[in-house]
């Protein structure tokens, strides 16, 4: 198998998708918080109730033949599959870590994936490439809708639908896009974004790295009320913001490219330089180099390399990603060695 | 190397001080190097989320009007004392919400800035089974409130059923029955 078939293989649907802005867009997610009524929250529950949930969970999937739904048991998998997961960002780090109890349910496409028995008994999420919330959006609610016809869902006139943690309660909905923000960061307007855009009522996390220091320019922008909006004005409100988020971005860009185009080559290039030659690379280095290639591919300034690499590369650097690749599990070490050379190759392939 | 403070266990911090100009070594093992307090890497970051949220749950930031009993008072559904979702800021059940409700509004205008859902509900036909759900379960509090002579309570209570039964009505006449 070439290389480019073992890479198309593994990467999610979300991942090698296309979608409006995928330049500056990696995907947008939308996520419901559901709970049966009267069975205690996962944390709660004893051995019993949450095989029960188990259960009741698996018995909707067989009864449906929509979506191409599949119920797997975490304890079951292979420790090395439920990391794949997380890093396709299909299942939370918690809910791969702590088994007991936890399933998922995932569709044929990957673009839907159900926790199960995670913080609250059902957590549905959809994923799409691009800035596609309302794509997302729908997705969601009608595999909200599948669910809540068979099972009694834990909900309150007024405070809508009843989560273990307040903080999720009333429409039990997080909303979130994923940024590639380069230039951003590079003027250093990030620090002042962060702030503004969290007056707004949105959070902005990095995705890989702690707080809001992000790895590779990565950014995670999502709405942190659940409650007293209803699931459209959340989804209007959050895709404004991240328009202007977009809008700056591409603001910030300009003024690079005029300031000093090629200082930015040079930044660029350099980048592609080291990914194309190292020999033994961490993933934190090559986030932040691949991070560079993208925006040089984007403004144009590198050419030999096909817009949609970068964005795969992101997520195939990642430990379970490579394991997978290379089909047996390595040492961080080795990880290194194999990182490198499978960059290298992956260069060549869309040179 | 053995540890200097304890001498059973390997030393495994070396602390290299230098104050006035005088260079003092020490090498410890974790655990005598944590009592000491001279470790103070890699422990647990402070400032998460769920110690922000049971910050917002001790008693000086709760409503004055909270009762001192509150804390041990027990869901009669999973278990669940007052005490430990203040510890843990995590409810244990569906029912938690009605039956701590007096402590869990306040807590939600803070937090959400609204204790109204306006968003989407569970099917019709669900709508109507949770209502005649929920009002069973209000009449049998009532029943307990009134037995109790906990009449202020029973009025309240009722009040919650009239509102819910209109609901019921209207819920059941969309369903078309």
């Amino acid at each position: 198998m070439s290389l480019q078939d073992a890479v198309n293989n593994i990467l999610s649907q979300w991942m090698k998708g296309t979608g409006p802005e995928d330049d500056i867009v990696i995907g947008s997610r939308v996520r419901l918080a559901r709970n049966i009524a009267k069975i205690p929250f996962p944390a709660a529950a004893n051995d019993q109730q949450a095989a029960h949930v188990n259960e009741l969970v698996r018995s909707v999937v067989d009864s449906t033949n929509e979506l191409d739904l599949n119920y797997l048991s975490l304890i079951d998998m292979p420790k090395l599959e439920r990391e794949l997961l997380v890093e396709k960002h299909l299942i939370s780090p918690q809910q791969a870590r702590d088994v007991k109890h936890k399933a998922v349910v995932i569709s044929g496409d990957e673009l839907v994936s159900i926790m199960v028995n995670e913080e609250d008994h059902l957590r549905i999420q959809s994923i799409y490439p691009g800035f596609q919330l309302q794509s997302a959006w729908e997705q969601c609610d009608q595999v909200d809708d599948i669910f809540g016809e068979k099972l009694e869902y834990a909900f309150s006139t007024d405070l809508g639908y009843l989560t273990a943690c307040p903080t999720n309660v009333g429409t039990g909905m997080r909303v979130s896009v994923m940024l590639h923000l380069p230039a951003l960061v590079m003027t250093k307007q990030i620090s002042r974004l962060v702030p503004a855009v969290n007056k707004l009522g949105v959070a902005v996390r990095g995705l890989y790295g702690e707080g809001t220091e992000s790895v590779g320019d990565i950014y995670q922008i999502s709405n942190q009320l659940t409650l007293g909006h209803s699931e459209k004005e959340i989804i209007q409100h959050l895709a404004t913001v991240a328009r202007q988020v977009i809008d700056q971005e591409r603001g910030a860009r300009e003024q690079l490219l005029k300031l000093g185009q090629a200082q930015l080559e040079d930044r660029c290039y350099r980048a592609y330089g080291i990914l194309s030659q190292a020999r033994l690379i961490s993933s934190q280095e090559a986030m932040q180099l691949v991070s560079l290639v993208w925006l040089g591919v984007d403004l144009g300034l590198i050419k030999e390399v096909d817009a949609r690499m970068p964005k795969s590369l992101v997520v195939l650097i990642r430990p379970a990603h490579l394991q997978k690749l290379i089909g047996r599990n390595m040492d961080a070490g080795e990880r290194d060695v194999y990182r490198a050379s499978l960059i290298r190759e992956y260069l060549q392939v869309h040179h | 190397m053995l540890c200097e403070e304890c001498r059973r266990r390997p030393a495994s911090v070396h602390i290299t001080k230098i104050v006035n100009n005088m260079k003092t070594e020490m090498h410890l093992c974790q655990e005598c190097a944590q009592t000491k307090g001279e470790l103070t890497i890699g422990f647990e970051p402070s400032l998460t989320f769920e110690n922000f949220l049971k910050g917002m749950l001790q008693p000086q930031t709760l409503s004055p009007g909270t009762a001192v009993g509150v804390r041990t008072q027990r869901c009669s559904n999973c278990g669940l004392a007052y005490g430990q979702f203040r510890e843990s800021g995590r409810l244990g059940c569906s029912d938690c919400y009605d039956q701590f409700r007096g402590e869990i509004l306040p807590l939600l205008r803070r937090i959400q800035g609204s204790v109204g859902h306006t968003g989407k509900t569970p099917g019709v036909s669900s709508a109507a089974a949770s209502y005649r759900q929920q009002i069973e379960e209000l009449r049998e509090q009532q029943r307990k409130a009134i037995i109790e002579e906990k009449y202020e309570e029973a009025a309240k209570l009722r009040d919650r059923i009239r509102v819910l039964e209109k609901n019921l009505r209207e819920a059941e006449r969309q369903e078309g029955r």
